[in-house]
């Protein structure tokens, strides 16, 4: 499995695209937070991130369907799936590899935003009066949230052999699972009753809930069993083969 | 070892109750038209698809029970040879010894699959870079770097030039010298030049297994001749000459004369008699090629 997590790891940097998914993440989120007026934290006068970490959900959103579009479908596609299927490792084993392949980009991707807090805690009067707490506790959520996308990433890849159509489906059930259920409980329907239990669904809450610092059990049990509950549909689908 | 294997696809039965075994050391051609069910089965084997019934046991281990363990013991060429385009040869045989559950000596496996194959003045190029004669080279090195008791190689040659298809036969020979080997084919001359046994399967059954001599010298009992004359001729008449089994037009004045015996002398006789003129008279080769013909019509 190791090797396996290697060579996806080494795919990235190989060829270009690791590269591009970087650069547009840091690219994007830097003129969010220093540039573009509407955004910028020069302008805004607190010092905080808040910007970086409402722009980092929906960045991820496109970045991660596109990097895991290939893990499986790509595999599919040149049928070099039959030669991981015929080694002796399990279909657990390289859902793991892939899906920690991913993962590791995903926080190299957010190591460069730690001088943006760096620049902030320079810049704030006196220096160093920043939310310590809640900027730490948004990379944690922001690190859960790109786990949770990048599960479901690998697990749209697993679906197809098609990377445009496991792009798109990803990208849906990362915008769905992200704010869908938080519109969904606006419903009528639900208003009054149900509307906790469904907001409670999505990534949203716990994600708002994690970035004001305070680390509550119930949200990392929550971005962990959805994790895992994509992982495990992804194993499956993989299986499916035997069926 | 296979026990009557069957997989079902949907409504279709690929693979019919095939059962064989396989001994140590056994470089077995496996043939068979287009859809027999080779792949299938050889893909059953390897513990990719799971049949839908039956089992079999690899050097001692169940199929089902102990897959891993199976998986272990096998190296596979699948068809059309998958690679990792964008990977370097060294890089990739790397990763490929790491997925077959190597832990030491990686470099020097490495390097002695480098060289066995063949491949080390291409060993720093990408995969994407090299012919489909070195890419089948890479193939063979990924399925031998883990030193497995059970070579299963699908349609190694396939695609291949008649230069390439020398040296990736020799290949073959060289590496499976210690090892059980399961080739898939459809290229007669190659079974006959490499593999001490053949099977031969149909609509995914198996219709003969037998040394591959043996195989030939079957189809040897009957004979073959192809006569031109000038003009045409009536097919009852070439049927009354002695023991026929069979008489083709098979093109303008041309006739292939199935018999029990060599009717060449007849031929002509009956030529004489009828003033005809022969263009031609041969004799055709009798082989696994006709052998197959016959079984797998």
């Amino acid at each position: 499995m190791i090797s396996l997590l290697k060579k996806e790891i080494n795919s990235f940097f190989s060829s270009i695209m690791g590269y591009i998914i970087l650069v547009v993440f840091l690219l994007s989120s830097g003129l969010f937070i220093w540039v573009f007026p509407e955004t910028s934290v020069l302008d805004y006068g607190y010092a905080n991130l808040d910007s970086l970490f409402g722009m980092a959900p929906w960045l991820f959103m496109f970045l991660i369907p596109a990097v895991t579009m290939r893990s499986f479908s790509d595999e599919f596609k040149s049928g070099t799936i039959e030669l991981l299927y015929t080694r002796p490792i399990t279909d657990l084993q390289i859902v793991l590899a892939k899906y920690f392949a991913t993962l590791f980009l995903v926080v190299i991707s957010l190591i460069p935003t730690l001088l943006y807090y760096y620049t902030i805690h320079q810049l704030s009067n006196p220096i160093g009066n920043v939310d310590h707490g809640a900027i730490w506790g948004s990379y944690l959520g922001l690190i859960m949230l790109g786990g949770t996308f990048v599960s479901i990433g690998v697990f749209s890849s697993s679906l197809t052999d098609n990377q445009i159509i496991a792009f798109i489906i990803s990208m849906f059930l990362c915008f769905f699972v992200y704010l869908g259920f938080d519109y969904l409980s606006k419903l009528s329907l639900f208003v009054g009753e149900l509307d906790s239990v469904i907001l409670s669904l999505g990534i949203d809450e716990h994600y708002k809930s994690i970035s004001r610092g305070v680390l509550d059990s119930r949200d990392v049990v929550y971005f962990i069993s959805v994790i895992l509950l994509f992982i495990l549909f992804a194993k499956t689908s993989l299986e499916s083969r035997k069926w | 070892m296979l026990q009557n294997i069957t997989k079902i696809y949907g409504e279709q039965k690929a693979v019919d109750n095939v059962s064989f075994s396989i001994d140590k050391g056994e470089i077995v051609g496996f043939l068979g038209p287009n859809g027999a069910g080779k792949s299938t089965t050889m893909k059953i084997i390897t513990c990719f698809l799971p049949p839908t019934s039956g089992t079999g046991i690899i050097c001692g281990h169940d199929l089902d029970q102990e897959s891993i363990k199976v998986r272990e013991k096998i190296g596979y060429l699948p068809e059309h040879n998958p690679l990792y385009l964008d990977m370097y040869v060294k890089e990739y045989l790397h990763f490929a010894a790491g997925v077959a559950g190597i832990k030491n000596n990686i470099k020097s496996r490495v390097k002695s699959a480098v060289e066995r194959v063949g491949l080390e003045k291409e060993q720093k190029k990408k995969i994407g870079a090299l012919s489909k004669g070195y890419r089948q080279r890479v193939g063979l090195a990924q399925a031998i770097i883990h030193d497995p008791e059970v070579l299963i190689l699908d349609e190694p040659t396939s695609g291949l030039d008649p230069n390439q298809l020398v040296e990736i036969r020799n290949l073959i020979k060289e590496v499976g010298k210690d090892k059980t080997v399961l080739m898939s084919t459809h290229i007669m001359q190659e079974v006959q030049a490499m593999c001490n046994r053949t099977i031969i399967i149909n609509n995914g059954q198996i219709v003969a297994d037998d040394n591959t001599n043996n195989l030939k010298s079957n189809a040897a009992e009957k004979f073959v001749i192809k006569v031109e004359f000038d003009k045409s001729v009536d097919v009852e008449q070439l049927k009354s000459l002695g023991k026929v089994y069979d008489v083709l037009e098979i093109g303008q004045h041309i006739y292939q004369i199935t018999a029990e015996k060599d009717l060449r002398k007849e031929v002509s006789s009956f030529a004489n008699k009828n003033a005809l003129n022969i263009l031609t008279l041969q004799k055709e080769e009798q082989g696994l090629e006709d052998t197959f013909r016959d079984l797998t019509k």
